[in-house]
């Protein structure tokens, strides 16, 4: 009876809250049934689960910095997915480089085959084949990225730093043109592929084929959130950050060093998004200038859905979005695949109207 | 000496024309672009129908980007609804308009009913997309709105992408389709062609009497020969009477009481509220307006402008443009947002599409290598052509947006109130400053506020 | 500080009897037009309205008054819709408002003004003034575009401009007309935003610190012209306000709220001599 009540109580205060809930109900029926019906197999299931996994463990991990500039500088950084693409060139850049200097000029190198640069296939970037040059492409993604996200915040945000959130989000748009195109400029429009795939070994867990670079993917994202977990315990920075974006002229009187701490978000969020960008192209092969942006609006996705501000939330908001996006496809079959995307979409959008502190919002830390 | 100061007398009253006359800025700016084009043109020894061809891209492009930014200033400057879906508005409009239109025959499958009602059917289908957005979306903040708006932009374009609704079947067994990827090319032919031509789909069909009349006048005064440059002049004129239509209607609901209250929403909408003012209504009527002036837009720039639509058409790239567009000129003012339309459409888009075939002809560059290093390496050996070569024939699209987003931060950092200034037009439909009773103080009689009697703090 | 020397001053002794709300107070047993019952409001851990009840006589000057973050201006929040109550409940001519949008609020009556005037800064006094009246015309999208209903909305918008420049007049600020209402002094906005509440023609005002920054001539005569709208047009008035001269002279009865609850109620005289009230006051400045 005091159920019943409760009940009714909702779908009137929150009657879309309610359908979402009963839709992703009937959809988590329906799975049980496609699995226990055998309409979908355990493997590819499976598979499903682990390319979610892969794919939101890179939009947790680029949804660090958006979440946590977005709750302390105040706006919605639209320049964040093209941070994400010069981690994604610049780290590529180095790790051919690194991989093929004995054997091919270094200009076509560094261009990542532009031009009539080297082939992926004669080059051989690969985990297994060249794994020195792929982590000093990791280590320079993430330093150049944090370069530039500094470079941009001292020439572009801090001078309106006291501007209103939305002047800066069209700041942020103006950097995020520059940015985007100057990888045009440098490197080319297309997108093109990076690394050697037949040579990345793949292993088979029961049913679900599993490759060293998702392998690989897994692991160090695991690594940069642990370094990150243990960074805001161990430091005041958490309680500092904590502070700023609750009222950021009150952090400065209790003698925060506000610039200080921005800096520190910036090296933060500068860096995982050059990692995530240059781990992406790791899984897909491939390598584009605006691959940022078209992961952007999912990360917004990650970000939104963890709760702004949060980088525990932005975490499990990229995995739940990663999911939701590959989980998707065990419905959207045939030429309706296409809308794996638009489904993410979609779920960022109920969580804005319904939830928009965010579905772990209350919990918020760091 | 005294001819110098007619000169300057004649200067300063051509400037308070345009201080005052809206129409006159129009004009004069208009009159500015056609000049440099025609420059262009001459630089590179265009014929008469060159010469008339540029001028009507230059009153196409100013047209259609006048009037997508006036749409978008209805959202953004009237009642600072920060919409960055545009893109996605104006692919409904012309979607819809194709998919009505299309003969039922073709590939893909269209209804085959008049334009008219595609028109209207496209600028009414965007105005139903804009209600769905608006609806649970007006409540959010404004940077919550941007984000759920680009998405919905977004999903738009990757389901007009998507093959599954290439071609289908719609209950009753009637066939349409998107066209997916490749979009659709088989909708019926720009309007404007029906009055020169028989049969408005083929310059070939033969012309009507009035085409046979302009043709030939134009041949005999200027031995044009070319009929579609003259279609197209034309088109750009009709356009430019749509923008005015456009223009005066905007102009209708901003001086008015409903132009009223969206201005005090986008100041400060308890204020709104608090006055008994149902703000989301006001707020949904205007975002409807506002898209299905973006869907009529997309109708006539992607539908009959360009004869084909494609997905790709509608990145946020466009949408990006348009907000350009209306920060240049002025946030708030119609004519602002004509004149922002202008500048970004002839200075931004145009003008760097003519400056490579220029530049070279100039100086007859011809290096044209296909990578960065291959143009900066023989920089070592002096010679620098082949980098401007490298710019000019392979990056200056990617330049053109590099500077476009410099423009943007510089704005923002420097002018948020617009390039043009900020211009502010009183929202009343009859000049407040008459209704003074006589016998009191005028009215017009602008007491410097700290001056002003009441104030004892 | 101020409030503590204007409380005890004598100045207000007189004129409470000629008070038209006295006559009309008591006329039957219908609702009074305001009665807030057990209003609560939180901001996260503060609550800033803490159980308050009280109600406001048909056509009367009530006071409210308390010291600095007693609740009062968040209980005019509350009453007029801008936050959502926490809990309890708010009867405007009888039926419970708590929780209605503040434009459903405005739209039966009942109009307020801000303590910080929130003048429309980018528009002229003139427009702050002709957006007021309620349910224009022109207010449908389209009446104000399509030419046949156009003509109605000119003919509406002239006459509304005429009572806009008599209001102006009267409040003496119409020299600055055409000006934008951000370039103001503190004391002309708060006049705008008093003309522009009146022009809602509203059935009850709820005024905070409406004075604040005008000269007292015409504070003098604005009090005189809340007294008329009482008396001629029925209007209802809650005030809030700081001058303790005023509250004295010109209310009744006066509201004490202090820690967000009701302190006293009653006429000036009684409130002046409310050793609980004359300790709030005092508490407040150890
Ligand atoms: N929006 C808000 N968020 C958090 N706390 C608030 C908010 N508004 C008011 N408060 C708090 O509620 C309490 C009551 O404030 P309120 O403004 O109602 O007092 P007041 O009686 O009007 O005071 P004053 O005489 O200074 O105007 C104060 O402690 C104030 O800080
Ligand atoms: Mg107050």
């Amino acid at each position: 009876m005091e159920l019943y009540a409760r009940g009714q109580q909702l779908l009137r205060d929150q009657p879309g809250l309610v359908v979402v809930a009963v839709a992703a109900m009937l959809l988590v029926g329906d799975l049980f049934g496609k699995l226990l019906g055998g309409g979908l197999t355990a493997a590819r299931f499976g598979g499903f689960v682990w390319d979610g996994l892969v794919i939101g463990l890179l939009i947790g991990l680029a949804g660090i910095g958006l979440s946590l500039t977005y709750s302390i500088l105040g706006f919605a950084n639209f320049a964040h997915g093209d941070y994400i693409s010069w981690g994604a060139f610049s780290g590529w850049a180095v790790a051919y480089l690194l991989a093929g200097i004995d054997r091919y000029a270094a200009g076509g190198l560094l261009l990542i085959g532009a031009g009539d640069g080297p082939a992926p296939g004669d080059v051989g970037v690969s985990i297994t084949n060249t794994p020195g040059s792929i982590l000093a492409g990791l280590v320079v993604a993430v330093g150049f990225t944090i370069g530039v996200s500094l470079l941009v915040d001292r020439l572009v945000y801090r001078p309106i730093r006291e501007a209103d959130g939305i002047t800066l989000l069209i700041a942020s748009i103006g950097v995020a043109f520059v940015l985007r195109y100057l990888i045009v400029f440098f490197f080319y429009s297309g997108r093109q592929g990076v690394t050697d795939i037949s040579r990345v070994p793949s292993y088979d867990i029961g049913g679900v084929v599993i490759n060293a670079h998702e392998l690989t993917i897994v692991a160090i994202a695991l690594a940069l959130m642990v370094g990150v977990h243990l960074l805001l315990q161990r430091s005041k920075l958490g309680k500092a950050m904590r502070a700023m974006a609750d009222n950021r002229d009150l952090a400065q009187v209790t003698g925060i060093p506000v610039e200080g701490v921005i800096r520190t978000t910036w090296i933060l969020g500068g860096g995982l998004a050059g990692a995530a960008g240059y781990l992406v192209v790791l899984t897909q092969g491939t390598i584009a200038y605006d691959l940022g942006w078209l992961l952007l609006l999912l990360i917004f996705a990650a970000v939104i859905m963890g709760g702004i501000g949060s980088v525990y939330g932005a975490i499990v908001g990229g995995l739940v979005i990663g999911l939701a996006s590959r989980l998707s496809l065990i419905w959207l079959t045939g030429d309706l695949s296409s809308f794996a995307e638009p489904v993410a979409f979609g779920l960022m959008i109920f969580v804005l109207l319904f939830r928009p502190e965010g579905i772990f919002g209350g919990v918020s830390t760091a | 000496m005294s001819s110098d100061q007619f000169q300057t007398g004649r200067l300063t009253q051509f400037r308070e024309l345009l201080e005052r006359s809206d129409a006159a800025l129009v004009l004069t700016a208009m009159a500015a672009f056609y000049l440099l084009f025609l420059g262009v043109g001459a630089i590179l020894n265009y014929d008469v129908a060159g010469l008339i061809s540029i001028l009507g891209q230059v009153t196409f492009f100013t047209a259609v980007y006048a009037l997508i930014v006036l749409a978008l200033n209805l959202h953004w400057g009237y009642a600072g609804l920060f919409n960055i879906g545009i893109a996605g508005f104006m692919a409904v409009g012309v979607y819809t308009m194709a998919m009505l239109t299309a003969p039922p025959t073709g590939s893909p499958p269209g209804l085959g009913l008049p334009i008219a009602v595609g028109i209207v059917g496209g600028m009414l289908a965007a105005a139903l997309v804009g209600l769905v957005t608006a609806l649970p979306a007006l409540r959010l903040r404004a940077d919550y709105l941007a984000i759920v708006t680009v998405a919905i932009s977004e999903i738009i374009r990757l389901t007009y992408n998507s093959p599954a609704f290439s071609t289908f079947t719609l209950p009753g067994g009637i066939a349409l389709g998107t066209g997916g990827a490749s979009g659709i090319g088989n909708f019926p032919s720009n309007p404007v062609r029906a009055i020169y031509y028989v049969d408005p789909s083929s310059a070939a069909s033969g012309t009507t009497p009035i085409g046979a009349a302009v043709f030939g006048f134009f041949e005999a005064v200027f031995g044009v020969v070319r009929s579609a440059v003259i279609v197209d002049l034309t088109y750009g004129l009709v356009l430019a009477v749509v923008v005015f239509l456009v223009y005066t209607l905007l102009a209708r609901v901003g001086n008015s009481p409903f132009g009223r209250v969206l201005k005090a929403i986008r100041e400060d909408e308890v204020v709104a509220k608090s006055l008994g003012k149902d703000t989301n209504r006001f707020k949904i009527k205007t975002f409807m307006l506002g898209c299905a002036l973006m869907g009529l837009a997309g109708v006539l720039w992607q539908g009959f402008g360009t004869g084909a639509v494609y997905p790709q058409a509608f990145r946020p790239e466009l949408t990006f443009y348009i907000f350009i567009a209306v920060i240049i000129g002025g946030a708030g003012s119609n004519t602002g947002s004509v004149l922002g339309g202008a500048v970004f459409a002839n200075l931004l888009f145009l003008l760097p599409q003519y400056l490579p075939t220029m530049i070279e002809q100039t100086f007859s560059i011809q290096a044209n290598p296909n990578n960065f290093i291959a143009a900066v390496g023989p920089i070592a050996a002096g010679e620098i052509a082949p980098l401007l070569g490298y710019i000019l024939n392979q990056r200056l699209p990617a330049l053109r947006f590099v500077f476009v987003g410099v423009l943007l931060v510089y704005l923002m950092q420097n002018r948020p109130e617009g390039l043009l200034g900020h211009r502010t037009e009183t929202a009343a439909a009859v000049d407040l400053s008459e209704g003074h009773t006589p016998g009191g103080q005028t009215g017009t009689d602008l007491t410097a506020p700290d001056e002003g009697g009441v104030d004892n703090e | 500080m101020k409030e503590v020397s204007t409380m005890s001053s004598e100045s207000a002794a007189d004129s409470i009897g000629e008070d038209p709300a006295v006559d009309t107070a008591g006329d039957g047993d219908e609702d009074p037009p305001l009665r807030v019952e057990n209003l609560r409001k939180e901001f996260g851990g503060i609550t800033a309205v803490d159980g308050a009840s009280f109600t406001v006589a048909d056509e009367s000057l009530t006071g409210l008054i308390g010291p600095n973050g007693a609740g009062k201006s968040t209980t005019f929040n509350c009453i007029t819709g801008v936050h959502e109550p926490t809990d309890g409940a708010v009867y405007f001519n009888g039926t419970d408002i708590a929780g209605l949008a503040p434009n459903v609020i405005a739209n039966r009556g009942l109009v307020r003004t801000f303590q910080i005037a929130r003048e429309l800064a980018e528009m002229t006094v003139l427009e702050n003034l002709m957006l007021a009246p309620q349910r224009q015309q022109g207010e449908a999208l389209y009446r104000s575009i399509l030419p046949p209903f156009r003509d109605g909305v000119i003919e509406e918008e002239t006459e509304l401009r005429e009572a806009v420049w008599e209001s102006l007049e009267f409040f003496e600020i119409d020299h600055l007309a055409e000006e934008q209402a951000g370039n103001l002094s503190g004391g002309q906005r708060k006049l705008l935003e008093l003309a522009r509440a009146l022009m809602t023609d509203p059935d009850m005002l709820l005024l905070d610190e409406p004075f604040a920054g005008v000269n007292p001539t015409l504070e003098t005569k604005l009090l005189d012209r809340i007294n008329q709208l009482r008396a001629e047009e029925g209007l209802t008035f809650l005030l809030v306000e700081h001058d303790m001269d005023i509250i004295m002279e010109h209310c009744d009865p006066v509201i004490v709220m202090h820690q967000g609850h009701v302190l006293a109620e009653g006429r000036p005289e009684e409130i002046r001599n409310n050793e609980r009230v004359v300790d709030a006051y005092f508490g407040e400045q150890q």
